[in-house]
């Protein structure tokens, strides 16, 4: 009884509830919570990539070389073999171990032989016999970054399938292949090189079996060790389950989920594999000439380097920039697709 | 196991270096006839195996090696190599012996000064390390200070050995330095954070005991797990210091083995087998190192076996 007299009181007060009361007011500042807000794995990574100022700085880096190594022999005029010369009274006077000059800025020196390319542009001066520099420098990128597209490829195709399956297998496949790894783990690289040597000609081709040969490893037992973790879990013996086959399993259902530290493996192996040509192209088994790689320019530079120490900086400078980048991106990588509690 | 490895590698190394088409001999200046006559006498048209079979017998009873065929005029490799080895072990152990002592101590310097300026000085020297090359480091530590400044030789003297073996060893040891220091200052950070130390400061345990005995023994494990690939490292990194800095190691003999105009073939072969063998005795000492630093790995192998 009390409840219909209170009815009947607020009855003339009373409100109808319409559609309009529940539509979204956007018309002042709502807060909502954009700090925990979901967002998509990679959303995420890229996130917190951009904001990791050194990955964005080995990032760019790497781009400027690369573009550098594609676009750098262009903009000089000159041929990676091309000896400069000018022509001076009938005699062919040759830019022989000129330092660094920009046309117009270079101070008359009264020596012939110096002042006759007064005009031209070397930014990273001449080489003993002529050569440009800044061309031979950025010709020898090109080297580089073929080799660090030879790792990828390498540890995502050869390394990658190889962990993988030894650890979904297991047991005895795993044991044989396993035993393979251990032994091919145990020759050095340099003696892989050495060996190879004896029957290939010397040459890019060289460096690149090489790596093929020995660059794998490393990733084979990243890719087990992910595969290990991943096989038992759930989703794939609901997978098996529903009949999927093996390759299905291996290569569509776990793959897609090593990706975080098969990246950063790759980013990790690319410098270590760049320094491998580098050092093997220093040393005499790499590139021959008249080609010419980061390594041999450091070559011929430390041949010279008591006359003429200008000759090595520039090669010497884009290798280090080259590992620094590479190194920093990969930091950056792992930073972002593993991020740990305290990083956040 | 570690023996049946090695002598899977022996296999499968003189597999390649004989069966792969290649000629050992200059051929332009030998006539066929005398190529022949080279190739019984060495040996080259037995079977394989049979070949195998002797040549391991030459290495197990007498530790030879065989001749080589252009380097040193053909001496036998097992004069040479001892020389070699001893230069080479020399300024290797030095090197590997700095860096991982300077490194450990900037590492513990970094880690108990967080943020400040060991701890930054670290943070770059492990960059540095990381992109500049030792040969590189090698040269211009050698055009400031045997060039520019004379206070070293310019290059390896065995009758100066210790003067002259401060540039390689210095250089060599950068990048072992910069791995040991970061490694160590990561380790030691994430040891500091955790339960036990904070029982222990609690308990009142402070200073030299409490790093050495509680922070460093446990940071300690995952530092010997680097060094290993670090002695490899510098393996290959010695290959390039040697032959700039003239010093007669190893590494100078495969250099000289591999990029002369004649590749030696046994020479190749042999230090094949010894680097091999190397990296194979240093995995095995390690295996050894960490039953000595966490007993838990110990007494599990103990269970096992």
């Amino acid at each position: 009884m009390d409840t219909s007299a209170m009815m009947d009181q607020t009855g003339s007060e009373r409100t109808v509830v319409t559609d309009e009361d529940f539509v979204l007011d956007v018309s002042e500042d709502i807060q909502t919570d954009k700090n925990f807000a979901s967002q998509g794995f990679w959303k995420g990574v890229l996130t917190r990539f951009r904001n990791n100022t050194r990955a964005m700085i080995g990032l760019i880096i790497i781009v400027l070389i690369m573009l550098f190594s594609i676009f750098g022999p262009m903009l000089s005029g000159y041929g990676y073999r091309e000896i400069v010369s000018v022509r001076i009274d009938g005699t062919d006077v040759v830019a022989k171990s000129l330092s660094p000059r920009i046309a117009g800025l270079h101070k008359t020196t009264g020596d012939p032989a110096e002042d006759a390319f007064a005009d031209k542009t070397f930014l990273f001066g001449t080489d003993t016999l002529g050569r440009d520099l800044w061309t031979r420098v950025w010709y020898g990128a090109r080297i580089s970054v073929m080799i660090a597209f030879v790792t990828i490829f390498t540890d995502m195709v050869i390394g990658m399938s190889y962990g993988l399956i030894s650890g979904y297998f297991g047991q005895t496949c795993d044991a044989i292949m396993q035993r393979f790894v251990e032994i091919s783990n145990s020759i050095p690289r340099l003696v892989i090189v050495g060996v190879l040597a004896t029957f290939m000609p010397k040459g890019v081709w060289l460096v690149i079996v090489a790596l093929l040969l020995t660059e794998w490893i490393g990733m084979s037992k990243i890719a087990r060790a992910e595969m290990l973790k991943i096989k038992g879990l759930e989703y794939i013996m609901a997978s098996r389950t529903l009949g999927a086959k093996n390759l299905r399993i291996i290569f569509s259902d776990v793959l897609p989920n090593t990706i975080g530290p098969v990246i950063t493996q790759v980013m990790f192996s690319i410098p270590v594999a760049i320094f491998t040509e580098a050092f093997l192209s220093f040393v005499g088994v790499g590139i021959v000439l008249p080609q010419c790689s980061i390594g041999s320019l450091i070559e011929d530079g430390f041949n010279n380097i008591t006359t003429l120490p200008y000759q090595i900086l520039p090669p010497i400078i884009v290798l280090a920039l080259l590992m620094l980048a590479f190194n920093f991106v990969g930091d950056g990588l792992r930073e972002a697709l593993a991020p740990r509690i305290e990083d956040m | 196991m570690a023996l049946l490895t090695l002598f899977i590698i022996m296999f499968l190394l003189f597999l390649m270096v004989r069966i792969m088409p290649g000629n050992p001999f200059p051929s332009e200046r030998m006539s066929a006839d005398a190529i022949a006559k080279k190739r019984a006498e060495m040996g080259l048209d037995d079977p394989i195996l049979v070949q195998f079979g002797n040549y391991l017998k030459n290495v197990i009873a007498k530790g030879s090696f065989g001749k080589g065929s252009s380097l040193y005029n053909g001496a036998p490799i097992s004069t040479v190599l001892p020389q070699c080895m001893a230069n080479s072990f020399k300024i290797g152990g030095i090197s590997i012996l700095i860096g991982t002592l300077i490194g450990l101590i900037l590492g513990i310097a970094a880690a108990l000064n967080r943020g400040r300026f060991w701890d930054t000085f670290c943070t770059v020297l492990s960059i540095v390390g990381v992109c500049v090359p030792s040969y590189v480091f090698m040269i211009f530590l050698q055009y400031f200070f045997a060039y520019k400044v004379t206070i070293f030789p310019f290059y390896f003297d065995a009758s100066r050995f210790l003067s002259s073996s401060v540039i390689p060893a210095l250089s060599l040891s950068l990048f072992s330095m910069s791995t040991v220091a970061r490694f160590t200052r990561n380790e030691m950070v994430e040891v500091m954070d955790s339960d036990y130390v904070l029982l222990a400061e609690s308990k009142g345990m402070y200073g030299t005991k409490l790093v050495t005995r509680h922070i460093l023994r446990n940071a300690l494990i995952p530092i010997v797990t680097v060094i290993a690939p670090l002695v490899v490292d510098l393996l290959t990194g010695a290959l390039v210091v040697e032959k700039i800095y003239g010093i007669n190691g190893l590494g100078k003999l495969m250099v000289d083995a591999i990029s002369g105009e004649g590749i030696d073939y046994n020479y190749v072969l042999a230090l094949g087998i010894i680097y091999s063998a190397l990296y194979i005795l240093i995995m095995l000492i390690l295996d050894i190192a960490y039953g000595l630093l966490d007993p838990r790995i110990r007494i599990q192998a103990g269970k096992e076996s």
